[in-house]
């Protein structure tokens, strides 16, 4: 490859899924007829090669990414920050990375089955994953509104993949909300403007401590807005209740796809809250700390709770996530390196690991007759052992056994959280968690594998071998991260430690000369020309 | 004395955005997505004036020195106006399939009181 398109690498993440996506599109899909089968097989060898080529592309960019460099795409050549840039760091270079991950095994299980019950899966799929990749790495906050937009708009359709009463009832539910949320976030993002003049992520770090006064009561209104937003995409409670809902009426395929979404409105709240009204922010400065720690413990507990609650897999699973992702913004909320680096290690295992338990327990419950994903006893699976197995590696690692990655994940946050003052509440509210989500699903697991009724029919086949390979390679890559805990704990460490120095990242992004000393009036003032 | 222009187009959005929460909070579908739309329109009115109100300023750069309007934020609310064109559409489909799949427009899928089949 040449130096021309090392230095496009970049922006390829978000190309790659557009262009197939496109592709996928004139295709077309097929019409229910025999003769168009062989479509939808050369669209699932498409869509699988690309996320293939994707995951070739993010690994690329993490090994560029590992040695600190700050990669800057000018989209345009529009110097920062008048345009707008994609901006690859350790953390992005990492999410795109888990992204990939995530899609290969999720699009290899939907092509065995799930795929043909709608239309345009894999289009809409490539959509999603465009949506998520720009996200990702995106260094413009309006920018990052637009890819939120799309990969929305790509996971209504997919959501409602496959159709059905209940899909419908809660696919309403789940856009009208998410469309109030994109409201908000306009309005934040227009206060935002207001007060600072740029809407570039570099330049608002540099600006945001400027904001004095009334202003700076208005700007933080602005940022709690986003938070809002963020918090609702991420699942924060109180705003969680959505996600359960959606995920266990999604079809296992989208369910274990929208694992990395929620991941989104973390990776926005690290962006904007931990980073921008991080610390040195001036008034503003670690604007959501004494929100976000209160509001964590509050989500892993709702989390638990609705582990133990959950009468079905799906539901279950979904509890799981919401739980983890109060663990995830606990570490964030501590707003510190060593704290970053566990939250970001514990964020790609539960990622992982969510994602493969919302395929497996489709495997499961589709060996149990018509109970199905219900938690009550029905006749033995085809193949306990098989499945058994790996329910127990998956609810392991979630709940944090060791030597599986969620302790890992939840060590290293406790470690960092020891001298913190809340340190006795978020090592009561870990340890907790972790116990309860074990009984939960060990409840779970034992009505799924050992109680069964010999008196109901069986005849249920084995697994297909290749659902099976796509939901063992998501619990391999998380016991993966078990094996090689040492170098991407460097990696991590490393991550966080770039994410706090906001003079480096400014540099890149803006230039030397950059940012405060660009040609703009800030706020604007009606001149021409401008100011300096 | 005449009121402000900043007076009233802040006490529009705010009136505008009051209907479009209170349309959102009905129980069917079609003021649902009626209070959707016209909370848009509140928000793109709101970016608009982000910008800060200019009377006869165009948002061109270079006419001789005077006074210009931002014209970034008139870019973003061509953006908005466009994504909020392409939801408002998809919702409308989608209430339109939920209606048909459960008989009823409630956006809970079932007439109150009545028990919900799933």
């Amino acid at each position: 490859m040449s130096m021309g398109l090392i230095d496009q690498l970049p922006a390829a993440p978000v190309l790659l899924p557009a262009a197939t996506a496109v592709l996928l599109l004139l295709i077309g899909d097929h019409d229910g007829s025999e003769h168009n089968l062989s479509r939808q097989t050369l669209s699932a060898r498409i869509a699988i090669g690309s996320a293939l080529l994707g995951l070739i592309i993010a690994i690329q960019l993490m090994l560029q990414a590992a040695d600190g460099t700050l990669m800057v795409y000018r989209m345009g050549e529009w110097p920062a920050p008048f345009g707008i840039v994609l901006v690859v760091d350790r953390l992005s270079a990492m999410m795109l990375l888990l992204t990939s991950l995530v899609a290969l095994p999720v699009l290899l299980y939907a092509s065995g089955g799930w795929a043909g019950h709608g239309r345009y899966f894999y289009a809409l799929f490539q959509f999603q994953l465009m949506g998520l990749n720009g996200a990702f790495v995106t260094g413009d906050l309006f920018n990052l509104f637009v890819f939120f937009e799309v990969l929305l708009i790509a996971s209504y359709v997919l959501m409602l993949h496959g159709l059905g009463r209940e899909r419908l009832r809660v696919g309403v539910h789940y856009v009208v909300l998410n469309l109030s949320a994109s409201a908000l976030f306009l309005i934040g993002l227009a206060l935002l403007y207001a007060l600072t003049g740029t809407l570039n992520m570099a330049d608002l770090a540099l600006r945001a401590p400027l904001v004095t006064g009334p202003d700076a009561v208005v700007l933080q209104v602005a940022a709690l807005l986003l938070l809002v937003v963020f918090g609702f995409k991420a699942a924060l409670a109180p705003l969680s209740v959505w996600l359960p809902a959606t995920y266990a009426a999604a079809s296992a395929p989208v369910a274990a796809l929208f694992a990395i979404m929620t991941k989104v409105g973390v990776y926005a709240i690290w962006r904007v809250h931990g980073v921008i009204f991080g610390a040195d922010a001036g008034a503003s400065e670690l604007l959501v700390q004494p929100l976000l720690m209160p509001l964590a413990v509050l989500t892993s507990v709702i989390g638990v709770l609705g582990v133990l609650a959950a009468q079905t897999l799906p539901r279950l699973v979904a509890w799981l996530t919401v739980a983890s992702v109060g663990t995830i913004l606990m570490a964030i909320g501590l707003f510190g390196a060593q704290a970053w680096s566990a939250a970001l290690y514990y964020m790609a295992h539960s990622t992982l690991t969510a994602a493969g338990l919302f395929l497996l327990i489709e495997l499961v419950a589709a060996q149990r007759g018509e109970v199905g994903s219900r938690i009550e006893p029905a006749s033995p699976v085809a193949q306990p052992a098989l499945l058994g197995f790996m329910m127990l590696l998956a609810a392991a690692s979630s709940v944090g056994l060791p030597p599986l990655p969620g302790f890992i994940g939840k060590l290293m946050l406790l470690q960092a959280s020891s001298a913190h003052v809340y340190a006795g509440l978020i090592w009561t509210i870990v340890l907790l968690a972790g116990f309860l989500s074990l009984m939960g699903l060990a409840r779970a697991g034992s009505t799924l594998f050992w109680h069964v009724r010999t008196d109901m029919p069986s005849g249920a086949s084995g697994v297909s071998p290749s659902l099976l390979t796509a939901t063992a390679f998501l619990l391999a890559m998380s016991v993966a991260m078990s094996v090689f805990a040492a170098p991407l704990q460097r990696y991590t460490a490393a991550a966080a430690d770039q994410l706090l120095d906001r003079r480096a990242y400014a540099n890149a992004v803006l230039g030397e000369q950059g940012g405060l000393d660009a040609r703009t009036v800030r706020p604007y003032t009606g001149q021409s020309g401008g100011t300096r | 004395m005449m009121p402000s222009m900043e007076f009233l187009v802040a006490t529009g959005i705010g009136g505008v955005t009051a209907c479009g929460i209170w349309l959102m909070l009905r129980g069917r579908t079609f003021p649902v997505v009626l209070g959707l739309t016209v909370l848009g329109y509140a928000v793109n009115v709101f970016i608009f004036a982000m910008g800060r109100l200019w009377s006869n300023a165009p948002p061109i750069v270079g006419n001789g020195g005077a006074q210009i309007a931002d014209p970034l934020p008139q870019a973003l609310v061509l953006t908005a106006i466009v994504i909020g064109f392409a939801t408002t559409g998809f919702v409308i489909e989608l209430a339109l399939r939920s209606h048909h799949e459960s008989g009823t427009d409630q956006v809970d899928g079932a007439e109150p009181g009545q028990e919900n089949a799933s």
